[in-house]
């Protein structure tokens, strides 16, 4: 470099301020995990079929036992659902974790478009990603085991999953306001949260076997719901619902503003916390 | 734009500490204590001084990333507190040592994600990033990944980050620690161009190194224990040491230098080994003591290899006020 020589770009470029700075900031930060799905391929075995041996032996478990071929599609449908729940807990909730480590946390701080388009930007682009594997596992999985799925409804199966992505990566938000002040502590209550989940939200069974109230409890995560409105638009009235398709998108309608106005409202207290705690910057 | 870039009154930070053996109490750390200082638009302020004095947490503070526990803070005169959101319109930072970003992505696409952060339209953005790289000597790199950058060329493009929204006012929190000899001084030579090129523009840079600051600063404050005990211009600090010759030696391999400040005139005597040699740096009363000095050690059969009557520096301002070499006071450092 020969700095006395050196040319200096012209005058400062305008900037967009508004929504269009949200929605610039938002694709910027979503870029890094879209492009991820194709510069790190292997991703395809650790995010696709590794988690597959694991429904996989749900199935086999159905099968022993003889049971109707539809519990094939719910274990199939369950696995892929635990991709966007991998993804809320490990890529929204505990990146921050990481973003504090790298010191990448202290930058988003001080970019004048605030934390909440990046969040906007990391959910957006861990959907995007999580929804390349989830359909890799629903696919390699129906070809396996030869599950025929019908969509009684593509509207409202649609509707459901919108929603429930909504709502989910509203929770996911709200969990990572908590990793801006907690960072060890913060990763216990992600695995915390883990294990536990696949079994209350019926993952690889109805959930209304839980029992009325265990599955009304259990429904304060999306998922919950959107497996159970999903699977009944998938296998009509062979499936055992545990509420009417239309109630379920209704309390999801009102789980997602819910887990907005918290996730905005964590926020903020958060951030505030953190700055006078001194835990943006301090590595844990 | 007539308030001052930076501005604290009183600025007080503290942290909350646990109860340990060390500190059964748990008394606060108090990180600063009580910082005043003024920084005009267009000045180059170095703040300096050991690890730990308070220079990282003054530029949180100012940057918005800490509260204050006590006192006022403003940057372009807009408070830190009340105001962050307009401060963090008008700022931007770069840390030494930094590795952020993400490894998948090449230069190019990281520094325009951050662009985006800060609302620049792509064409123009890129089109900057490219000047910048080539400013910097980091163009031929510009598809590589940050993964594979060499810690100086990843500080290259940090500085290329921290430019690219083209702050008013640019915070450096020791830019070039870490670096090799050659990378620093390219960092230091854009970060001097930059700024002489753009009247009107603020850099706060904190660093413990005496030739950076020297090198590159209008006026240098020196922070120890979180209060600012000096401020002024580099040569107007200078000034400070007065009463006495700065002298460095030479000599071969000492065991044991005790003896030296012993010697009549001797105020001061720093000693470092360096392979078969020995460096012997002197504060004298006057000029006169150097001839007691030099027959001391011929007394003792130690062969001076070379003399140099020095100019005082920054690092004797240092050991005036603060009564310890910056290395020395680096060791008891007591931040976070």
């Amino acid at each position: 470099m020969t700095a006395g020589a050196a040319a200096i770009p012209a005058a400062s470029i305008p900037r967009d301020r508004g929504l269009r700075r949200v929605a610039r900031a938002a694709l910027g930060r979503s870029y890094p995990r879209i492009i991820g799905q194709n510069r790190e391929r292997s991703w395809l075995f650790y995010d696709t079929v590794l988690p597959l041996l694991g429904t996989i032996a749900f199935v086999y478990v159905y099968k022993a036992l003889d049971a109707p071929d539809r519990f094939i599609g719910y274990v199939i449908m369950g696995g892929a659902t635990t991709a966007f729940w991998m993804n809320v807990m490990w890529n929204m909730a505990a990146q921050f974790y990481w973003d504090k480590q790298g010191g990448n946390l202290e930058l988003y701080m001080v970019v004048p478009c605030g934390i909440t388009p990046i969040l906007l930007g990391m959910s957006l682009g861990g959907f995007v990603a999580t929804l390349l594997r989830a359909t890799a596992i629903v696919l390699i999985g129906s070809l396996m085991f030869h599950v025929g799925f019908e969509i009684t409804n593509l509207g409202i199966f649609l509707l459901v999953f919108a929603v429930a992505i909504v709502a989910l990566y509203g929770l996911g938000v709200t969990f990572a306001s908590l990793f801006l002040l907690w960072g060890r502590e913060a990763w216990h209550m992600a695995e915390l949260f883990m294990e536990p989940v696949f079994l209350a939200s019926g993952f690889y069974f109805p959930v209304r076997a839980l029992g009325f109230w265990a599955a009304m409890g259990t429904s304060l995560i999306p998922l919950t719901l959107a497996l159970d409105a999903m699977r009944q638009l998938l296998f009509g009235s062979a499936h055992p619902a545990f509420l009417p398709v239309w109630w379920e998108v209704g309390a999801l309608v009102a789980l997602a503003v819910f887990f907005i106005i918290l996730a905005r409202f964590m926020l903020r207290r958060m951030e505030y916390l953190a700055r006078r705690e001194g835990r943006l910057s301090l590595r844990f | 734009m007539n308030s001052p870039a930076i501005e604290t009154r009183d600025l007080v930070r503290t942290y909350r500490t646990r109860r340990s053996p060390g500190n059964p109490q748990a008394a606060p750390i108090v990180a600063l204590d009580g910082v005043t200082l003024e920084v005009p638009r267009g000045e180059f302020f170095g703040l300096l001084g050991p690890n730990g004095a308070g220079k990282t947490t003054l530029i949180k503070v100012l940057v918005t990333l800490l509260l204050p526990s006590g006192g006022a803070a403003k940057v372009a005169g807009l408070d830190v507190v009340t105001q962050a959101q307009e401060v963090r319109e008008r700022i931007s930072m770069v840390s030494g040592g930094e590795s952020s970003g993400y490894g998948l992505l090449t230069v190019r696409e990281q520094l325009w994600m951050f662009s985006q952060f800060y609302g620049l339209p792509t064409k123009p953005a890129l089109a900057r990033i490219d000047e910048l790289l080539q400013v910097v000597g980091l163009f031929e790199e510009r598809h590589r990944r940050v993964s594979a950058l060499s810690t100086g060329m990843r500080q290259k493009m940090n500085l290329v980050r921290g430019l690219l929204p083209d702050p008013e006012i640019l915070f450096l929190d020791e830019p070039t620690v870490g670096l090799d000899v050659s990378a620093a001084r390219d960092i230091r030579a854009y970060i001097k161009t930059w700024i002489g090129d753009r009247p009107g523009r603020t850099i706060l840079l904190t660093t413990h190194y005496m030739h950076e600051a020297e090198e590159l600063c209008d006026r240098v404050a020196i922070i120890h224990k979180g209060r600012i005990i000096a401020s002024e211009a580099p040569e107007a600090l200078k000034r400070r040491a007065t009463g006495g010759s700065y002298f460095v030696l030479t000599t071969e391999a000492m065991n044991g230098s005790g003896w030296l400040s012993e010697l009549a005139g001797v105020q001061r005597v720093d000693v470092r080994s360096l392979d078969d040699r020995t460096e012997v740096r002197l504060h004298l009363a006057d000029d006169g003591a150097i001839a007691g000095v030099v027959k001391a050690l011929a007394d003792r059969n130690r062969r001076i290899l070379s003399m140099q009557k020095l100019e005082p520096s920054l690092e004797d301002v240092f050991v005036q006020l603060v009564g310890q070499r910056l290395e020395e006071a680096d060791q008891g450092g007591r931040g976070p």
